[in-house]
């Protein structure tokens, strides 16, 4: 018999599938051709044949529980189904979704199948030394990457970032689907699912703290502008930011002045829009990550500092950044 | 009630500058802090324990330096510190260690909440927590942020991708929180003196009677690190090109995609 | 011998110290200058964090921190803002003559007033007394049960929102400095008021002002240690304030030189940092060696008093070293940031103006020196 690479199929709160588990899936396909074993996808939940029957025509094999128990993801009964059917299937290899519920589920699993478990992966390979899967992560908040093995226990499991690997066209498998049962042994559930809310959205307005932080100046041109790049900081979750510029002109509050009183940010990433970048400005911008500089001036004084250049309109530059950004969130997100 | 905050000493990774001849990061110089969202662990269980009485305890395993951490804990208002440290211990995974703080836990005993912080900003797995709470057999609510306590339950916010759960845990329980929960407060000047004056527990190995050698350190670890390279992000001051606006702001997000 | 080390615990409470100013001082600092209000949100902060009743004794509530602790932690506070520090020390300040002086239930009073958040102040100058100190006309009129306040303070700062005021008047009007007397007086009792605010150049976030007493009656209970003993229990305490004053000066030169390292390496002229020009290498340079020698005087001075031999000259030396050095280090950061460095813009030129008034308060430079030069030629 084969072995199986695992792909953990995990179902949103309205349970649908959610994106990350089908570019796992092509994740997985590419592993296991490589590895020669079978793909196999894991589902769990309540009446869902029809999510079944669709990651079927993916996989070689699906393994159910349908079962009214699994309605909601609940970390206990999770994880003894789980593990059980490890027990019973012995794959080598399980990818699940590092979501927040995947990142729940993962270390239960590993930890009392007693093996290895590596967190958040960007990518996947084969170690040609030893023949395992490489799990590449970044550490040391992206810092770092890392090459992680799991040389001698099984099975290996991993939890991947989301919207890291394309969803590929796979080719059709139509799968068998197996349908499991859990039997009524299992102990009390000690944390019982209440109800879902919808999340409230917070601004970020403490400038020093922001991941990111997108910042006008000038060449914004008035209050409408700051409300483009306002939806660019909404989409990354940051913080809109502005020069004294734009500050004095009354587009914006001074609370969201950078460089004031030597006031220093430090995002991942800071979008300096329309900002001729006085060196006022620029002092306190150097500890960003990267800088993304937009402007129409191509001699402007911010792209001495800028790691990226986009020489443009910024009227029509963020706009399409928040619309290719969005895409990408959507991508990573699970719908 | 008794709670564990369980804490991690890192490097501040904001200060960690990659050497570009080297490929290697700068860690030297880099400040050494109690990792954020263990503080915001600290400040949980505080609350707690202002709201409903109790008595905090905070452990954290590491090298003799990490006592720093537990007195500025200690100076937040937690009421015993616990250090873990061997060097037997040097190397472990999130299973090896989180299978040491169980032994911990099992040794401190009594406890009806545990609060860890969501994930640590070097090692960035956020697995200690649940691992934990397998070894010890005990439940787990991840992601938390918010929380209540409602008698001998308590009922907490989970944050999901798009959606908040609510959930209610019965007690004993490991909750892992994220940094909406709280504010962490700075530590008190009278209990930072004390926690200067006080000696810090110290358990290695030895302290341990039941402890499986075969599960901690490096040996102990079912993963290993076959090899890491710093990650320069191109800073090259890089002009962006594209036909139009449009498509140079394509080109951008293929370049910060995996910031984003 | 004096420590010119720190224990971990210094270094950990200076850590903190930054961490707080970093966060809650810094950014806002320009913006409490600019409209001269004292910024309530980070004082709350503090008070909670125990820093205005830290130097009280454990068994009143505080933290037992010694002077050289204490300057160690308003040097780093004061790189961020002076005018915090100055609203935070002038409470201590204030609350100094009650733990030299005052009777448990004083003290114990104090120590409530300011652990809950509230400011106390110091009133001994007058407009016609200053740096002669003795020549207070602030009378205080024994009567039946306590006594009869009558005067006018000015430059008291924290007088505005002040609970709690420490103040010196005349009991004896004829005997000079042996016929004054100090009062703990509440700011609710009848009488009390307070007058103007003053604009002024730097420490503009602190609250400076007049404070009247028009025929405000204390009880017996609220004259602080013996009668007649006020003026001497006036100078003790600025013996030890000097201190902080020195403590606080080295603080803002040290805020204005790191920021000028963090400029001049940034600032490019002629397609260079201006860091790499030996004009600015060796302003940076003499910028260190005098906060350095500053800071090591205030530790002379604050690890005498804290062994019970409180010098007052060294504590004089110090406050006048450290200020007129603050001064001329902020100036020089002026200069190395240009025509910057005179914008509102950068952190350096309000460092300059709040420097100025440690070479005037707390006795001037120049009375300073009097009293200095009188030490050596008597």
């Amino acid at each position: 018999m084969k072995s199986e690479v695992w792909v953990y199929t995990e179902l949103g709160y309205d349970k649908s599938i959610k994106k990350v588990s089908r570019e796992l899936l092509s994740a997985a396909a590419r592993l296991a051709e490589k590895t020669e074993e079978e793909l196999v996808a894991v589902i769990f939940g309540y009446e869902i044949e029809k999510e079944s029957s669709e990651i079927a025509r993916y996989a070689d094999k699906v393994i159910m529980i349908d079962d009214r128990r699994f309605n909601y993801y609940g970390t206990e009964r999770y994880t003894d189904a789980f593990t059980k059917l490890i027990r019973k299937y012995k794959p080598s290899t399980i990818l699940i979704g590092a979501t927040a519920n995947g990142r729940d589920l993962a270390p239960r699993v590993a930890c009392r199948m007693g093996t290895g478990l590596t967190a958040d992966c960007t990518g996947l390979d084969i170690d040609e030394e030893s023949g395992k899967v490489a799990w590449i992560r970044p550490a040391f908040g992206g810092k770092l990457m890392a090459t992680i093995l799991c040389p001698d226990r099984y099975p290996q499991i991993g939890t991947i970032r989301p919207g890291v690997f394309e969803k590929t066209e796979l080719p059709e498998k139509n799968g068998k689907i197996i349908h499991e049962t859990f039997d009524d042994t299992a102990p009390e559930v000690r944390v019982v699912h209440l109800d879902f809310q919808e999340k409230k959205l917070e601004n970020i307005v403490n400038l020093s703290e922001a991941e990111f932080i997108v910042s006008g100046g000038r060449g914004v041109g008035g209050k409408e502008g700051f409300e483009k790049l306002k939806e660019l900081a909404d989409v990354l979750g940051g913080s809109i930011g502005a020069s004294r510029a734009a500050v004095d002109s009354g587009w914006i509050g001074h609370e969201y002045q950078v460089g004031q009183t030597g006031q220093s940010v430090k995002p991942k990433v800071y979008f300096a829009c329309g900002i001729s970048g006085a060196v006022q400005h620029t002092v306190a911008i150097t500890k960003s990550d990267i800088i993304v500089a937009i402007n129409q001036d191509k001699n402007a004084d911010v792209f001495k500092v800028a790691d990226y250049k986009i020489i443009g309109d910024l009227h029509t530059v963020i706009p399409a950044l928040t619309k290719e950004i969005k895409q990408l969130k959507l991508k990573k997100e699970n719908q | 009630m008794k709670i564990v905050v369980c804490i991690k000493q890192v490097p501040d990774t904001t200060e960690i500058r990659i050497d570009p001849v080297t490929n290697t990061l700068i860690r030297a110089g880099v400040p050494s802090i109690i990792n954020p969202a263990d503080m915001n662990a600290i400040e949980a269980a505080v609350q707690l324990k202002e709201k409903h009485g109790g008595h905090i305890t905070v452990v954290t395993m590491g090298p003799p330096q990490a006592a720093k951490a537990l007195r500025y804990a200690l100076s937040m208002g937690a009421d015993e510190a616990i250090l873990v440290s061997d060097r037997t211990f040097g190397g472990s995974d999130t299973y090896a260690t989180s299978y040491i703080l169980s032994q911990t836990l099992k040794k401190i005993g009594n406890f009806d909440l545990i609060f860890c912080g969501k994930q640590a900003i070097d090692g960035d797995t956020g697995q200690v927590g649940p691992e934990l709470a397998e070894h010890m057999g005990i439940s787990q609510v991840t992601f938390v942020s918010g929380l209540e306590m409602s008698g001998e339950k308590i009922s907490a916010v989970r944050s999901l991708e798009d959606v908040s759960e609510t959930v209610e845990a019965s007690l004993p329980v490991v909750i892992t929180v994220m940094d909406e929960l709280n504010t962490p407060r700075y530590p008190e000047i009278s209990r930072m003196v004390k926690a200067y004056a006080t000696e810090i527990t110290v358990w290695g190995v030895d302290a341990f009677e039941a402890i499986d050698k075969t599960k901690i350190g490096l040996k102990g670890s079912p993963t290993s690190v076959k090899k890491t390279f710093a990650h320069a992000i191109e800073k090259e001051n890089m002009e962006i090109t594209g036909e139009s606006d449009e498509a140079k702001a394509a080109v951008m997000v293929q370049y910060l995609k995996t910031i984003l | 011998m004096s420590d010119f080390y720190m224990t971990e615990l210094q270094k950990e409470l200076v850590a903190v110290m930054k961490e707080f100013g970093e966060k809650e001082l810094k950014p806002f600092a320009g913006y409490y200058d600019e409209i001269a209000e004292f910024p309530m949100d980070a004082y709350k902060k503090a008070v909670k964090m125990g820093l205005s009743r830290m130097t009280f004794p454990v068994e009143y509530g505080g933290a037992g921190i010694d002077h050289k602790t204490h300057a160690m932690m308003m040097e780093e506070l004061a790189k961020y803002d002076a005018s915090f520090v100055n609203g935070l020390s002038a409470t201590v300040l204030a609350a100094l003559p009650v733990r030299l002086a005052g009777r448990t239930e004083q003290i114990e009073q104090m120590v409530t007033v300011i652990g809950n958040g509230g400011f106390a102040a110091f009133a001994l100058t007058e407009a016609n007394a200053g740096s002669d100190a003795a020549s207070i006309r602030t009378t205080a009129e024994k009567v039946d049960g306590g006594y009869i306040l009558n005067g006018s303070k000015c430059f008291i700062t924290n007088g505005n929102i002040a609970d709690i005021y420490v103040v010196f008047a005349k009991t004896e009007p004829e005997k000079g400095t042996r016929g004054i007397s100090a009062f703990l007086v509440e700011r609710n009792r009848e009488g009390v008021s307070v007058g103007k605010h003053e604009n002024k150049m730097g420490l503009r976030a602190a609250s400076t002002s007049d404070v009247i007493f028009d025929h405000v009656f204390v009880p017996e209970e609220s004259l602080i240690g013996q009668e007649n003993r006020g003026f001497k229990l006036a100078m003790q305490t600025l013996n030890y304030s000097r201190i902080e004053c020195a403590a606080v000066a080295t603080g803002i030169a040290q805020g204005a030189l790191e920021a000028c390292i963090t400029y001049a390496k940034e600032r490019n002229t002629f397609g260079k940092p201006i860091a790499s020009l030996q004009a600015i290498q060796f302003m940076l340079a003499d910028m260190e060696i005098q906060v350095q020698a500053a800071r090591a005087l205030t530790w002379q001075a604050a690890d005498l008093a804290d062994r019970d031999m409180i010098n007052p000259e060294i504590s004089s030396c110090a406050k006048t070293f450290a200020s007129d050095m603050a001064m001329k280090v902020t100036t020089d950061a002026v200069q190395i940031f240009g025509g910057y460095g005179y914008s509102k813009e950068f952190p350096v030129e309000k460092m300059m103006r709040d420097a100025k008034i440690y070479q005037i308060f707390e006795g001037t430079n120049q009375i300073q020196r009097v009293v200095i030069s009188g030490n050596l030629l008597k």
